[in-house]
């Protein structure tokens, strides 16, 4: 089940706003089961700035490699450094010990733009 | 169906792929009326001339003729060659060609299909451990076409590697592969800066800085410094090595090489103009991912059974499309194979003691010539096999003189260093070849 308090993009990113001000993003259940597998996940520096909608990392699986974009504009505040070792933690737990970075995001009203839970489970059922 | 319409759909011939049909089809298309109307720019006296060649011959006048050509070739062996310049001659034992010709192995590409390509994977398994070995190296692929393309893929990987845009060369890096560089950089805009010899300075920029290792005229750069002015710009060391002379000098791993490339000829490929040769690329684990080319890796099947297969194909073009790490993914296997042949029929001691004739033959060559009244050697700059002579004339006119003694002199690096003359000599040369050079040499000075 998607999270319904999440917000998602059509890139099937996921973003949850977390209580010091930032925010915590990853990729959807539905992107991971896709992708297969997950072998490598390349993640910015901290520090580095992301705009919303745009390239921020690149994930790899036995199958694919794929970009991961920023569903929120914003600098990253923490790469998850468990996926170096543990890239399986993106299909075990997407929603939790999966999750990708953390951002500062410059102008919240971004989420707005963004799809719920049910318009996402909708989304992919086009798909 | 009538008679008319029947031919329409025929091919005008088994190697036609298109019908008569078709070809209206497409003329249509594109506005012309007939397919002669696609060459009426050509003016028409160029448009299909008569060819002045002559008539046929018989199959033995041609091998005949063949063999007439054929002798007007000067052949090392026959000729004493002190070429090098970067394709060496060196002694190719039979048993490289002897297996790599071997129908089992006779193929120069890498194998997706793992279940029937076992004993080809393995060599190149071998070939990537090797060149580990050789150069000290974390990992390997299966090879790049030659040494100056893997330099160049060298650089968009450091280019990766880093996110920077600009590059430092050292001047002493083969003019050759600078060349290549060139090209390579052209189109994705990377900035080509060019160090001096001993006064190099990397800054921020720089996303590597390439050294040869022996340098272009075969003597030694101390790496020491110029390592640690790379890494602390954020930048990568990229060597530029020769593998025969990995088997007596220190591997630039040891002295902080982040990514090694050599031409791989030197390893049981007879020097030849254009190829094809095998570029070894070998680089530091962190960078894995960002490696260009092939990887061959072990395993274990579903018997518990070790086994080879390719490896992050990710990385590769029939995956990752445009974002792909490199545009080479075919390696020239084949010629791979025989360099693996080589290293393992040579061994470890093998590999020394080449290297070791090289040394002594070349350093041998160097003092008789610097003895020679009019010519001059830097004896006090460390050198491997090739070295620069300073000659009293042109080493255009001593090459031409040379050649009527039945000896192919060395490449003329006079734009670089005053009537320099680039003198490559090894195990192959032997002693009474060098002695002839050097009195052909006095004499040719004498004369002048």
């Amino acid at each position: 089940m998607n999270p319904s308090e999440f917000k998602y993009s059509e890139e099937h990113e996921w973003v949850n706003s977390e209580n010091n001000g930032e925010v915590i993003v990853g990729i959807t259940d539905f992107a991971a089961e896709t992708l297969g597998d997950v072998v490598f996940v390349e993640l910015p520096d901290v520090g580095a700035e992301v705009k919303q909608f745009t390239k921020f990392g690149e994930i790899e699986s036995v199958k694919a490699v794929s970009d991961l974009y920023s569903p929120i504009s914003g600098s990253i505040v923490k790469v998850n450094e468990n996926l170096v070792s543990k890239p399986e933690l993106v299909n075990q737990d997407a929603y939790g010990d999966g999750w990708l970075i953390k951002i500062l995001p410059t102008n919240l009203q971004e989420l707005d733009s963004l799809m719920s839970s049910t318009d996402y489970k909708k989304f992919t059922e086009s798909q | 169906m009538s008679a008319d319409q029947n031919q329409d759909l025929k091919f005008s011939s088994p190697y036609t792929p298109n019908t008569e049909n078709d070809r209206r089809e497409m003329l249509a298309a594109i506005g012309v009326k007939t397919v002669d109307d696609l060459f009426k720019d050509i003016p028409e006296t160029y448009l299909n001339p008569e060819l002045k060649i002559p008539d046929a011959i018989s199959e033995m006048e041609l091998v005949k003729e063949m063999e007439k050509l054929a002798g007007l070739n000067a052949v090392p062996g026959d000729y004493a060659s002190f070429l090098g310049s970067g394709a060496y001659r060196h002694f190719i034992p039979s048993i490289v060609n002897r297996l790599a010709l071997r129908s089992e192995f006779m193929t120069c590409y890498t194998p997706y299909q793992p279940e029937v390509s076992q004993g080809t994977l393995q060599v190149h398994f071998e070939f990537q451990s090797m060149v580990c070995q050789l150069t000290g190296m974390d990992v390997a692929n299966a090879g790049m076409y030659d040494g100056s393309t893997a330099l160049s893929e060298a650089v968009l990987m450091a280019c990766r590697v880093t996110k920077k845009s600009a590059i430092n060369v050292m001047d002493s890096v083969s003019p050759h592969y600078r060349d290549v560089l060139k090209t390579f950089l052209d189109a994705p805009g990377i900035k080509i800066d060019s160090a001096k010899d001993g006064f190099v300075s990397s800054n921020e920029s720089h996303a590597c800085l390439i050294v040869q290792q022996p340098n272009y005229f075969g003597y030694f750069e101390d790496l020491t410094e110029l390592s640690n002015e790379i890494h602390k710009a954020g930048g990568l060391l990229i060597v530029v090595t020769d593998p025969i002379s990995l088997g007596m000098y220190k591997p630039p791993a040891d002295y902080g090489a982040d990514i090694v490339v050599a031409e791989g000829q030197s390893l049981g490929i007879s020097p030849s103009y254009g190829g094809p040769y095998v570029g070894l690329f070998a680089c530091k684990q962190d960078y894995i991912r960002q490696m260009p080319g092939r990887i061959v890796g072990r395993t274990k099947d579903t018997n518990g059974e070790s086994g080879y297969v390719l490896t992050l194909q990710t990385r590769e073009q029939h995956i990752r499309r445009d974002r792909a790490t490199s545009n080479i993914c075919t390696s020239v296997g084949l010629i791979a194979l025989m360099s693996t042949i080589y290293m393992i029929s040579q061994g470890k001691q093998g590999l020394k003691h080449i290297a070791n004739l090289c040394y002594q033959k070349a350093h041998y060559a160097a003092s008789q010539i610097n003895d020679i009244q009019g010519y001059s050697v830097n004896l006090d700059k460390p050198f491997f096999r090739e070295f620069v002579i300073s000659c009293p004339i042109s080493p255009d006119k001593i090459n031409k003189n040379l050649l009527s003694k039945k000896i192919i002199g060395g490449i003329d690096v006079s734009s670089q260093t005053k009537n320099g003359m680039l003198i490559c000599v090894t195990e192959t040369n032997s002693r009474q070849e060098i002695d002839s050079l050097v009195t052909a040499l006095r004499e040719i000075g004498e004369e002048n």
